[in-house]
């Protein structure tokens, strides 16, 4: 029953995923519920002449039809962003109005502009065909760099250049001079393309509001349903928050997608009380290529300068990050305090400066996707130190070595590390997980079958990446300081039931990430009792207090904190109880296993005996409340830090340019570890992500805006077959500032696989006199560099 | 993901079908398998008022041995095809393409002749047939007749077929003593083939004596790549022999083009295949 920590508990919630009994949106049907179908511009950028509604109003089965003048005339608002990133020269950035159904103008393919609303699903979608939408087209913009340019396009009036906002951060000066002075400086050029996330539950929500109450019910696929809702009322439908309800029940993915307010969730909410029946709306597949948020889409360039004996003098990094058409929910955050505050790495480097251009493009909006903005970061420092080993003829594990921060662990005697954009990490021990990872695959070996291999004329490469990463984005003070328009902190409600058993409610929300398993591991570890005695409850405002919810790999890391902080006071409660019963003193009690013991006898009484009684007080301490319950809020001292260092062993066809990953090692340091199964298991899933975008996953738009690959037909996302077993181990360095040690794996997996893996590629073709390629490297992009180099 | 409304038939006999595509013309569909139909028709692309489902009509799913030729109904499914002792030993091509085809759902439920009908130059069927020399069964309003594999796939999504007509059988002749091989370059995303390559030939004495090689996937409709069967023949079975044989591959050929996969680079992969698939075809030889 103790030491559940660290065991590979199998997750209790497959069972009901795999034998189909998930309760998800979609699966609700509610009395008297009608279906919406949205109508959305197939043009990416034009102002919208008219909307002529009226056959589809007359259509079977219709029950309304709806445009963004009638949302306008009842008072709601745009979406807002949840974060606020001022100008280099303080101007706030521009936020354009985001009206959940488009007013005036389209700014890009998928955009909605009229709900129909319909007895049935199949209602719904005939009718929509009857709506007329009188565009005048304009042209349209999708390329990050082409927008800023003169003469491109101009998505608003007042947003010059469509730059949303212009951000730096770091000692330009300082940067500059350590570049000039640079013995060598390597120079990368490149697009860290669109992603889709791709979750594999499409969205889906239903509006339900109760005349009588004049309260609204939203079900809805988030990742963070208070966020919703704090923003639904506060800012975009002027409601009260006591009357409104969101419940996010089994979600089937998310990867960051779930994180914004979408308009979706605005006209069902609304249009539930406007018709005054419940409204469902699920996306087909093909909407959600088009109206999920997308993620990534920079266009990079980097400069690292090293002196004579290797070591890094300067990092210079100038990006464009496309927003999309409007500013999603956390959009200005993931390339800004995501992204430009990791450009430290783990490398003691000691002059970093970066520069970003956040750009209004005639696309999907973009938003965080696994990882979000820490990939884009540890892509540009892991491309530049392959490159510039290759460049100066050294070992790439070697450059690096040269150039880790060294080992330290957070306390008084080894404090946290102050990098030069604005983070102190709290712990790590970088040199350690390198070591580990060059050990896991034989490196020396290794190096040495690739030599030969070049010999008979096959092409293998090596690529490492030893990352690091920021989780569990705190804390609230430090954030609002930044922009967030929201704390970062999370809640837990722990309710012993007066048999023993415990009802734990928290904020953090799963979505495939395993809480019902790892929660319970922890409070039965900590209260000693069977996890069997446990059941997390998640994703419902009306039960959880509150929430910030589940992304940036912060569950564990501060949701499991605050659960800590309710047991931490049920077990001080109850020890009074416990005393009282036992007749001594609280603080000659010792509790394990789930039962109070005076020490030194065996005097004692367990924890069900305790529970009953805190409900039943007949005999009981003076003036102590009833009741054994506590909800906590924990707001971090600090983000975490979990790092790590991965290597890929690739074979390339050079006939066809056939990537083949052979090989995949990956050593992790994401602090002490609850469940190693679902642990390895977020690493599975995150290695294979970033895989997808080094090979296979990118979003094409044309010039006219158009998403050209908008299905699972023609967006290729990595399966099975095309991975190889992963090898995986850890070590672990305990984040020094919370009880639980823990720093987050969610993410780690995606953010240090993209880069190793375009290494090894770079690393098979160098001899062939290849230096760059564009993700995902597909088989024509590696045929070509190929041939390009060889005409050479 | 929902299709218009549509009325939807059942015929028991092709007789039936044949007088009901006749009935409603343009505004029917014939479906099988629904592999190609339903998702067009999911996405509203296609939006047929009527569909004639044929897939359990007796008789059509039935592969035979009709003297030197197999007949595969046009209803047998890919796995069908795939797994039938006949096709396996007479008409190996089409068991090899069939294998590849999608997924097992998928290839438990599409047809040899919805296949064939809706020619997606990227199917992995067209090569089969045309380096099988073989032949494609058809009914219609004007009774039967046989279409050559190399008249049959005319264009992008187009085929021989008069309307009215159904595939009833693709009919392949068993030619014993050659060695066969189809292989694909399959889409990462579809796993339909951007290249795709069939090879069929006969061997002696180390040299390649006779061959049929043909495409599909890369231009747009399947095609016998005639220039290049011409320089295999005689060919040395080794690697460079036939690099150099298969050097002008799909040579005269308009190959398709998109973000995937370039003209330049489908020319590419026509040559490694066809070489690929020569060698493997004379392997089992």
């Amino acid at each position: 029953m103790t030491n559940l920590i660290g065991q590979s508990v199998k997750r209790v919630e497959d069972k009901r995923f795999l034998t189909g009994k998930g309760r998800y949106v979609d699966d609700m049907v509610l009395p008297n519920m009608t279906w919406a179908h949205i109508v959305r511009s197939d043009v990416a950028h034009a102002v919208i002449k008219g909307v002529d509604i009226d056959a589809a109003s007359q259509a079977l089965g219709v029950v309304a039809v709806f445009t963004g003048a009638d949302m306008q005339a009842d008072g709601m608002n745009g979406l807002p962003a949840g974060w606020q990133v001022d100008f280099k020269n303080g101007d706030t950035m521009k936020e354009p109005p985001h009206p959940s159904l488009a007013v005036g103008k389209v700014r890009y393919v998928g955009e909605a502009v009229a709900v129909i609303v319909a007895e049935t699903h199949e209602q719904a979608v005939d009718a929509s065909e009857l709506v007329e939408i009188d565009y005048e087209e304009l042209p349209a913009v999708a390329d990050v760099v082409k927008a800023t340019q003169e003469g491109a396009a101009q998505l608003f009036d007042d947003v010059p250049n469509n730059i949303a906002f212009d951000w730096e951060l770091g000692d330009k000066a300082a940067a500059d001079a350590g570049i000039d002075a640079a013995d060598h400086v390597t120079t990368i050029e490149f697009r860290n393309q669109r992603l889709i996330c791709n979750a594999i539950e499409p969205r889906a929500a239903i509006g339900d509001y109760d005349e009588s109450r004049e309260h609204y019910t939203l079900y809805t696929t988030s990742q963070n349903p208070h966020v919703v809702r704090l923003l639904m009322c506060a800012f975009v439908m002027g409601i009260p928050e006591h009357k409104v309800r969101i419940v996010s029940p089994d979600v089937g993915g998310g990867f960051g997608s779930k994180i914004p307010n979408y308009a979706e969730e605005i006209i069902v909410t609304w249009a539930s009380k406007r018709v005054g029946r419940p409204v469902k709306w699920t996306a087909q597949r093909s909407e959600s290529f088009l109206s999920d948020t997308h993620g990534r889409d920079h266009a990079t360039k980097a400069e690292m300068g090293f002196d004579k004996d290797g070591k890094i003098t300067a990092l210079r990094v100038k990006t464009h990050a496309s927003m999309g058409a409007y500013l999603s929910t956390f959009a200005p955050c993931v390339p800004t305090y995501l992204h430009g505050t990791l450009m430290q790495g783990v490398y003691s480097s000691p002059a970093v400066h970066v520069d970003v251009t956040a750009v209004f493009t005639s696309t999907v909006p973009v938003d965080a996707l696994r990882g979000a903005g820490r990939p884009e970061a540890t892509y540009v420092l892991e491309r530049l130190l392959d490159q510039a080993a290759h460049e100066l003829g050294q070992d790439p594990a070697e450059l690096r070595r040269k150039n880790l921060i060294p080992p330290f662990d957070g306390s008084d005697a080894e404090p946290g590390f102050e990098t030069k954009v604005a983070l102190v990490y709290d712990s790590g021990n970088y040199e350690g997980v390198l070591d580990k990872a060059l050990e896991m695959v034989d490196y020396a070996a290794l190096r040495k079958q690739q030599e030969e291999a070049r010999g008979e004329g096959r092409y293998i490469g090596i690529g490492l990446s030893t990352y690091i990463e920021a989780c569990g984005i705190a804390p609230s003070a430090v954030v609002g300081a930044l922009g967030a328009r929201a704390g970062l902190y999370e809640s837990a409600n722990v309710r012993v039931q007066p048999t023993g058993k415990v009802t734990v409610f928290v904020g953090s929300h799963s979505h495939g990430q395993g809480h019902d398993t790892t929660f319970a591991q922890l409070v039965g570890d900590q209260l000693g009792i069977p996890m069997d005695d446990i059941e997390i409850v998640h994703g419902d405002t009306d039960q959880v207090p509150f929430g910030m919810g589940t992304y940036g790999s912060r569950s564990l890391a501060v949701g499991g904190v605050a659960i800590t902080k309710s047991v931490e006071k049920i077990k001080e409660k109850g020890a009074l109880i416990a005393a009282h019963l036992l007749e001594a003193s609280a603080d000659d009690l010792d509790y394990a296993d789930g039962q109070w013991t005076v020490k030194g006898t065996d005097k004692s009484i367990g924890f069900g005996d305790v529970a009953l009684t805190a409900y039943v007080p007949h005999n009981y301490p003076e003036g102590l409340e009833p009741g054994l319950e506590f909800s906590s809020f924990y707001d971090p001292a600090n983000f975490t830090f979990p790092f790590g260092a991965h290597i890929a062993v690739v074979e390339v066809d050079t006939e066809t340019g056939v990537v083949k990953l052979v090989r995949y090692a990956a050593c992790d340091d994401v602090g002490n570890v609850v469940n190693p199964m679902i642990v390895d298991g977020q690493v599975h899933g995150g290695v294979t992500h970033g895989i997808g975008q080094a090979l296979l996953e990118g979003a094409i738009y044309d010039d006219d805006g158009q998403l050209t690959n908008g299905s699972f037909m023609d967006y290729a996302m990595p399966r099975a077959d095309d991975l190889p077993r992963f090898e995986t181990s850890r070590t672990v360095t305990p984040c020094p500032h919370n009880v639980l040690g823990v720093k987050g794996a969610g993410e780690t997996g995606t953010i240090g696989s993209t880069p190793a893996v375009v290494n090894a590629v770079i690393d098979a073709l160098w001899p062939l006199g290849v230096r760059h390629l564009e993700m995902p490297l597909t088989p024509q992009r590696v045929w070509q560099a190929i041939q390009s180099a060889n005409g050479k | 993901m929902i299709p218009s409304s549509f009325e939807y038939h059942r015929p028991t006999s092709l007789d039936e079908a044949v007088s009901l595509l006749q009935e409603y013309g343009d505004d029917a569909s014939l479906i099988a398998g629904g592999h190609s139909l339903l998702p067009a028709m999911k996405l509203r692309l296609s939006a047929p008022e009527h569909l004639v489902d044929i897939a359990r009509i007796d008789g059509l799913r039935q592969i035979r041995n009709d003297g030197d030729d197999v007949v595969i109904g046009a209803g047998a499914t890919h796995h069908d095809v795939e797994s039938s002792d006949l096709v396996v030993q007479g008409a190996p091509l089409l068991a090899q393409s069939a294998s590849v085809i999608g997924d097992v759902q998928v290839r438990n439920a599409g047809t040899v002749g919805g296949s064939l009908a809706h020619a997606d130059p990227a199917a992995d069927y067209p090569a089969a047939v045309l380096a099988s020399d073989g032949t494609v069964e058809v009914l219609g309003p004007n009774g039967t007749r046989s279409i050559a594999a190399a008249d049959f796939f005319v264009e992008l999504f187009a085929t021989a077929l008069e309307p009215g007509e159904i595939i009833t059988a693709v009919r392949i002749p068993i030619a014993s003593g050659t060695g066969t091989a189809y292989l694909k370059f399959p889409h990462p995303a579809s796993r339909f083939a951007v290249c795709g390559c069939a090879a069929a030939v006969t061997v002696s004495g180390g040299k390649c004596d006779s061959a049929r090689i043909a495409f599909n996937g890369i231009a747009s409709a399947a095609f016998r790549d005639t220039g290049v069967e011409s320089a295999v023949a005689g060919a040395s079975l080794d690697e460079d022999s036939v690099r150099a044989a298969v050097a002008g591959a799909a040579a005269g050929q308009e190959l398709l083009e998109d973000s995937f996969a370039g003209e330049d680079f489908r020319r590419q992969l026509a040559r490694v295949y066809a070489r690929r698939a020569v060698l493997a075809a004379a392997a089992n030889a």
